[in-house]
């Protein structure tokens, strides 16, 4: 505590962040999970983040002061504000917010000033995740990252817009739309509005770009809403492209990917011949890559924080070396690009009423990511427990949503924030106690499952008005026990039925009101929330 | 996701055990080699109703695919003729819950080999 | 009797004699399993295709027994042999007892 908001910020400059010179002959700037962030934000990074199998106990699943002594982060400094969760009201209000797109040209332009023809790539979960982005259907943010002018992109939120109107934007997006495990699911073979693989010329070095889109979308989201596409990991047609890109002359090949990182280091150690891999979806911002075998994997965390710049040295067909900069954009540091400024500001106007109202107050920490519960699940499971009159109530284990400090106006934009989806409906259905095991039960072996491949990328599903133990180190139908009643501290009966509200189920049909408004009246019934320590989730196992 | 999809709940093994007897009348008890036939289907079905999967054994005259976690195991039985261009073949089929899909080759030399692969079948919902 | 079946087959026009081709077939089919029922509880009774075969010039490429496990809208894909010109053959064979029939020559290029 105590951080003064000047003496933080003296000791960081622009150019310090950005860092100078340039090393080698190729540059990647990697951008991606913005979930639709135009401006600045909060984010608070994950308390915890269990890793499993192969995974436990290393990167990406540290946190806290193991992350910091893991990359040498002195505690109180910037990195420390940026990539760890500790302190972070009190460091948040020293450094401020982090982010936004106009800084974010900045940074580019930056290292364009360097290397003009550096590759700008954008890792996807781009148009989704906020009001704006939801009323313009993605338009606010293919307009604003267009005017970035980026060389490729692959995706996952994308295709909840559902699939005519990715459509419509891919067919006139003025970069690449990769990916090549985005196949047409009636015969099988590669889609054709998304290419596999993209070439690019920089530095006199053939460098080839290929998209890997999110492989479980039609199980994460509502595959009813894009029912044109079969996704997957296709680790085996990824190997077919290596091999096709490099008999066309390609001397680097990237991966532009979305299969979050544990899928990542797995799919590296399978597929040979990926030089870098540019990774996604799980949201993890890393200070440095991860090395399996000879490929290198930069993470390059979410929601606009973080432009991960790689520069390579790229000789006779080989990558012999590179140098890394997970590069922090803290807004109040780094100067807004004027152009990049004014359009956003003009995708935002015609939305200002409605964006700025306020609905209420915040007294705690409002945050989303972390395994378990965050505070602002906490907000919206209250929100359901008493707008939808029921005994349980389920929120998704997105990754999204920026967070908000004790003291902070809640204004619609910040609801938004943490709701904005295609699927809203807040549903109220009975389920059974057996039901509602089996739910816990698959969710659960979506994140713990040891085997990389079977997981989804996601966190556990959120509850209210239930209470239950975890042994992360169980197979599925083993792991969840001593399900809770909070409301009467009774046991869940397997045979009883319970009134369970919910949103964003992936099932077509769901009716309810959306979401956003369920925790818009819950808020103003409250007038200030306030969020008390959630300890209805006990975890074992790790 | 998470609104109130039925679930089948079978015991497992009786189905497994069902697909043993059911493979035991193919191959007329015979032994079971584990090389020489490739099953491939996704780790997790990205909908249950319709699982791509791809059986091939070089040199087979026959392959048989069971489900042995739904409630009647048989899937399919493919025949090659002398004009099949390898002994491949792909469809897709409904899988009633997470199981193991199970192929079965006849070789031409009366041999049999077998392949099985795990599909998870998942409720799905969350992501990052 | 099903309705609105509708075959419809990938098979290149033009060939190197002695090629081995990838063909793909879909057909528009329910596939009742005889497993659901209907709202009055009632068992809905099984319609679904039987069998499907592929034969070039008379000589078979492959033969298929399907079972209720097979999706709605039966999909193979496998290889054949294509020896000479000739004509493909495709057969699917209906509980109901329809039997629809697909051909597609192919000229050698
Ligand atoms: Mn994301
Ligand atoms: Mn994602």
């Amino acid at each position: 505590g105590g951080w003064s908001r000047l003496a933080a910020q003296q000791r960081l400059t622009q150019d310090d962040l950005i860092g100078g010179g340039s090393f080698g002959n190729v540059t990647l700037i990697h951008l991606t999970d913005l979930h639709a962030q135009l401006t600045p934000i909060y984010f608070r990074e994950p308390e915890i983040n269990i890793g499993v199998g192969a995974n436990a106990g290393v990167v990406p699943h540290l946190t806290g002061a193991d992350f910091r002594r893991r990359y040498g982060i002195d505690d109180g400094s910037p990195a420390h504000y940026a990539l760890t969760y500790d302190d972070f009201t009190a460091l948040a209000q020293g450094y401020g917010r982090m982010g936004g797109v106009d800084r974010i040209a900045t940074v580019v332009n930056a290292i364009r000033a360097d290397r003009p023809d550096a590759l700008l790539l954008d890792g996807g979960d781009t148009w989704q995740g906020s009001y704006t982005c939801h009323h313009t259907a993605g338009q606010d943010m293919v307009n604003v990252m267009s005017a970035l002018k980026p060389d490729a992109m692959t995706f996952h939120w994308e295709f909840t817009l559902g699939s005519e109107r990715v459509h419509e934007i891919v067919q006139g997006l003025p970069y690449a739309a990769l990916g090549q495990n985005i196949f047409d699911a009636e015969w099988d073979e590669p889609a054709e509005l998304f290419k596999p693989y993209e070439f690019f010329e920089t530095g006199g070095v053939q460098v080839a770009v290929i998209g890997q889109a999110f492989p479980y979308m039609p199980i994460a989201n509502p595959g009813w809403m894009f029912p044109e596409y079969s996704f997957g990991i296709r680790d085996e047609h990824m190997q077919q492209m290596v091999d096709e890109v490099r008999a066309k002359g390609a001397e680097l090949v990237v991966c532009l990917s979305h299969n979050g990182l544990d899928v990542d280091k797995k799919m590296a150690g399978i597929v040979t011949g990926i030089d870098v891999i540019l990774s996604g979806h799980t949201h993890d911002a890393l200070p440095e890559p991860v090395q399996v075998g000879d490929t290198i994997i930069v993470a390059s965390g979410s929601h606009g924080k973080f432009v991960s710049r790689v520069d390579l040295d790229v000789r006779d067909g080989r990558m012999m070396g590179f140098r890394h900069r997970l590069i922090p954009v803290f807004s109040d540091v780094i100067a807004p690009d004027a152009d990049i400024a004014a359009l956003i500001e003009a995708q935002r106007a015609p939305f200002r009423p409605q964006l700025t109202e306020v609905i209420g107050q915040t007294d705690s920490l409002l945050y989303r990511r972390g395994n378990f519960n965050g505070s602002w699940d906490d907000v919206i499971c209250d929100a359901l427990l008493s707008e939808r009159e029921a005994q349980i109530a389920l929120s998704p284990g997105v990754r999204w949503g920026p967070s908000l400090l004790p003291g902070q106006d809640i204004t619609r934009e910040d609801i938004f924030g943490v709701t904005a989806i295609s699927y809203p409906e807040a549903y109220r259905t009975e389920m059974k106690g057996e039901f509602l095991k089996i739910v816990l039960e698959d969710v659960a072996d979506n994140i713990f499952n040891p085997d990389p491949y079977y997981q989804q990328g996601g966190d556990m599903v959120r509850t209210g008005g239930l209470g239950y133990r975890i042994d992360v180190s169980q197979p599925q139908g083993a792991r969840i026990s001593d399900m809770t009643l909070l409301a009467t501290g009774a046991p869940i009966d397997a045979s009883s039925s319970y009134v369970v509200a919910g949103w964003a189920s992936v099932n077509e049909g769901t009716e309810g009101p959306p979401i956003w408004e369920v925790v818009e009246n819950h808020i103003r019934e409250l007038g200030s929330v306030r969020v008390e320590p959630n300890t209805s989730v006990e975890v074992s196992g790790i | 996701g998470l609104g109130a999809a039925a679930m089948m709940v079978l015991p497992l093994r009786a189905n497994a055990s069902a697909t043993d007897d059911l493979i035991a009348e193919f191959t007329g008890g015979a032994d079971l080699a584990d090389t020489g036939i490739t099953l491939t289907a996704p780790e997790i079905a990205e909908n249950g109703n319709t699982v791509p999967i791809e059986v091939s054994a070089p040199g087979a005259s026959e392959i048989v695919v069971f489900a042995t976690g739904n409630p009647v195991p048989p899937v399919a039985q493919f025949s090659f003729g002398p004009l099949a261009g390898s002994q491949t073949a792909a469809t897709r089929i409904r899988l009633a819950k997470t199981q193991d899909v199970v192929a079965v080759a006849r070789m031409a030399d009366g041999s049999f080999a077998r392949a099985t692969q795990l599909v998870k079948v998942t409720i799905g919902g969350c992501g990052g | 009797m099903a309705t609105g079946v509708k075959p419809r087959v990938k098979v290149p026009a033009t060939v190197a004699a002695g090629e081995t081709i990838t063909i793909k077939t879909l057909i528009s089919h329910n596939m009742e399993s005889g497993q659901r029922k209907d709202k009055e509880g009632n068992t809905i009774p099984r319609s679904i295709i039987n069998r499907f075969t592929c034969a070039f010039n008379g000589e078979t490429v492959i033969d298929v027994a399907m079972e209720p496990a097979i999706s709605t809208n039966p999909y193979f894909q496998f290889e054949a042999k294509v020896p000479e010109a000739g004509e493909f053959v495709f057969t699917w064979y209906d509980d109901d007892g329809s039997v629809y029939e697909e051909k597609k020559t192919i000229a050698i290029g």
